[in-house]
């Protein structure tokens, strides 16, 4: 290992312990927040791949998180917990099945067209499952007992405890973020931004843009699907509301927050604007209108997220994202 | 059904659907023109009904709400034009849906502030209150008509605005093609300015005339925003007469759905939607590039 992967791999490896050690340090309702706030940031980063990487600003990827809660909550007996085992890929599954019939409809269209159709879509979803009574209606559904994992009738692990939900969490979240890296930095994810980029050249080139993106959006909500499932059994309740398109313009606010061009910014744009959420929600009681002005602010004054200002803080980094630089060549080449 | 039920839910879809083209015209003429996709459009429907609650409590008059209310919208809409709005053009689809994501948080603050978060229901005009006997048992809101009629008339204005006039010939022009009709010294800053205010007026002109038929609530801009988008896209953005066909075929779907297909009339919309995609996916009316 040469010096320069050490120093790559030094930060991830230090803020992993970091995260490891934190749930021993910090009072149980901190482990509640970091466990919520992990899926949240896990939500943000699925929702980059279609929105960074794919350029395709979808308002539909809280319903894919609230399908993944409502696939548990309805499988869950009254009295007895669920296997994880076969719950978890069936809510998974469920949807990633509902972003494959949405973006295959959706994904039709370009622009401020496909922003409208998957908002459209997304409140569907939200009304199918607000109006009907079998999920509970209007009034949500609860999950009495959280998914057990167990071999052959064992418990190996008690989701109960908030201890060893947190590391269930995150061990997903570190899957994720493998996938999601491996997946941007292999052919499929330079395909999937050149049509970003300049999606008739792609098309010249003979990329299958429409397959590309179907596939991205698929991913994109089976993780979303994941991230539901965990947050749904970690409050036991699962809301129509989670599916509409407030919680996905929320995760979209994390997303920009975060930076488009990168798979873990995302996440950090998650712990940024709930973190800020607790703070305003402790100083005032018009948080929601401190909220909307800090957003409009975002938009107007830090348009790539707060990498900015770190870059503005300690001055610009020596060693450029290999993004950076593909962006540059790009300007360059127009 | 016989023929006067069918005449009643007929002008009932009629009614929804006009009110809808009012809302979504100001929206698609917004992103024809501006080129800014705004999802604070519906808020702005929301706070034109509280607005008519508003001033309607205060005045005891629904006229002083009726051109009150259009008037506020209007001068909000030319300062958030001036102040937020403009830094966008030009910027991504996402900056755009995440700005006015902000103004919608923004707007239920003000009006929670102002307002509350309670439902009200506002009276209609003096001379509105009563019914028309269509059959024995049968009678229709005097309100409702006046709802059709006033829509219709607002919808005669608006073609003959952009199909007869000036600024209408300017406005489309625009939305065909911005750059060229910059070329051609059409100066847009302060066409955006206005037809941004004009489209945020219809919208909150649409929350004022319904606010007597239906209840004044919080979440009524959320619905009303999705439907709109519904309208245009099925109708193709940018387009007038799209909208128009767009918004009644929800109204006709959404009423007929209710009547014929009332477990999953919710959905039925979104499956019309689904089925424009597949056989128009820029819309009934749209251009094959946005």
């Amino acid at each position: 290992m040469t010096n320069i992967s050490i120093r790559i791999w030094l930060v991830p490896l230090a803020l992993l312990a970091i995260a490891i050690a934190l749930p021993f340090v910090v009072p149980k309702y901190y482990v509640q927040f970091a466990s919520k706030a992990l899926l949240l940031g896990m939500l943000a980063m699925a929702l980059n791949l279609v929105v960074g990487y794919g350029g395709l600003v979808s308002l539909c990827h809280g319903a894919f998180f609230g399908i993944g809660g409502y696939a548990l909550a309805m499988v869950t007996p009254k009295y007895d917990p669920v296997s994880l085992w076969w719950s978890f890929p069936f809510a998974v599954a469920l949807a990633g099945f509902a972003a494959l019939i949405i973006g295959a409809l959706a994904l039709r269209t370009r622009g401020v067209y496909f922003i409208m159709v998957t908002l459209a879509f997304g409140e569907m979803l939200f009304f199918l499952f607000h109006d009907n009574q079998f999920a509970g209606g209007s009034d949500g559904a609860y999950i009495n007992n959280k998914p057990e994992i167990a071999i052959a009738g064992r418990v190996l692990l008690d989701l109960d405890k908030p201890l060893a939900f947190y590391f269930v969490v995150l061990a997903c979240l570190v899957a994720t973020i493998a996938l999601l890296t491996m997946l941007v930095r292999s052919p499929f994810g330079h395909a999937l931004a050149a049509a970003r980029d300049n999606e008739r050249r792609a098309r010249s080139l003979g990329f299958p843009i429409f397959r590309l993106r179907l596939i991205a959006f698929v991913i994109s909500g089976a993780i979303a699907g994941v991230a539901g499932y965990f947050s749904a059994a970690q409050f036991g309740f699962i809301a129509p509301q989670t599916l509409g398109w407030h919680v996905s313009a929320t995760v979209l606010v994390m997303v920009l927050i975060g930076g488009l061009r990168s798979v873990v910014g995302p996440l950090v744009g998650a712990l940024v604007l709930l973190g800020l959420e607790e703070v305003l929600k402790a100083s005032t009681e018009y948080w929601k209108l401190a909220e909307g002005l800090i957003v409009i602010a975002i938009v107007l004054f830090l348009p790539n997220g707060v990498r900015h200002l770190l870059t503005a803080a300690l001055g610009e980094r020596k060693d450029e994202s290999p993004q950076d630089v593909k962006a540059v060549a790009k300007v360059e080449h127009a | 059904m016989d023929l006067a039920t069918f005449g009643v839910q007929l002008l009932n879809a009629l009614q929804y659907g006009m009110v809808l083209f009012l809302v979504a015209s100001g929206l698609t003429l917004v992103f024809g023109i501006l080129g800014v996709i705004n999802l604070a459009h519906g808020a702005f429907y929301m706070l034109g009904a509280y607005l008519a609650y508003g001033i309607a409590a205060a005045t005891g008059s629904f006229w002083l709400a009726l051109i009150g209310g259009v008037a506020i919208a209007f001068v909000v809409g030319l300062l958030l034009e001036n102040v937020f709005i403009k830094r966008l053009y030009g910027r991504d689809h996402l900056a755009q849906v995440l700005l006015s994501f902000g103004l919608i948080l923004v707007l239920d603050e003000v009006r929670q502030l102002l307002f509350g978060k309670d439902v009200h229901s506002v009276a209609p005009p003096q001379g509105f209150g009563g019914t028309i006997q269509l059959t024995d048992n049968l009678s229709y809101s005097v309100y409702r008509l006046a709802i059709c009629v006033f829509c219709l008339a607002m919808a005669a204005a608006i073609f003959y605005v952009i199909q007869r006039t000036k600024i209408g010939m300017i406005v489309r022009a625009g939305a065909e093609n911005r750059e060229m009709t910059r070329a051609l010294g059409i100066s847009f800053d302060t066409v955006n300015r206005y037809v941004f205010a004009v489209g945020i007026a219809m919208a909150a002109l649409g929350g004022i005339v319904v606010s007597p038929v239906s209840t004044v609530f919080p979440g009524m801009g959320d619905s009303m925003l999705i439907l709109s988008f519904v309208v245009v896209v099925l109708g193709g953005i940018g387009s007038i007469t799209g909208a128009a066909i767009g918004a009644l075929l929800i109204g006709l779907t959404d009423t007929f759905g209710k009547v014929f297909f009332p477990s999953v009339s919710s959905i039925l919309i979104y499956v019309l939607m689904a089925a424009v995609l597949l056989w128009r996916p820029n819309g009934i009316l749209g251009r094959r590039e946005v």
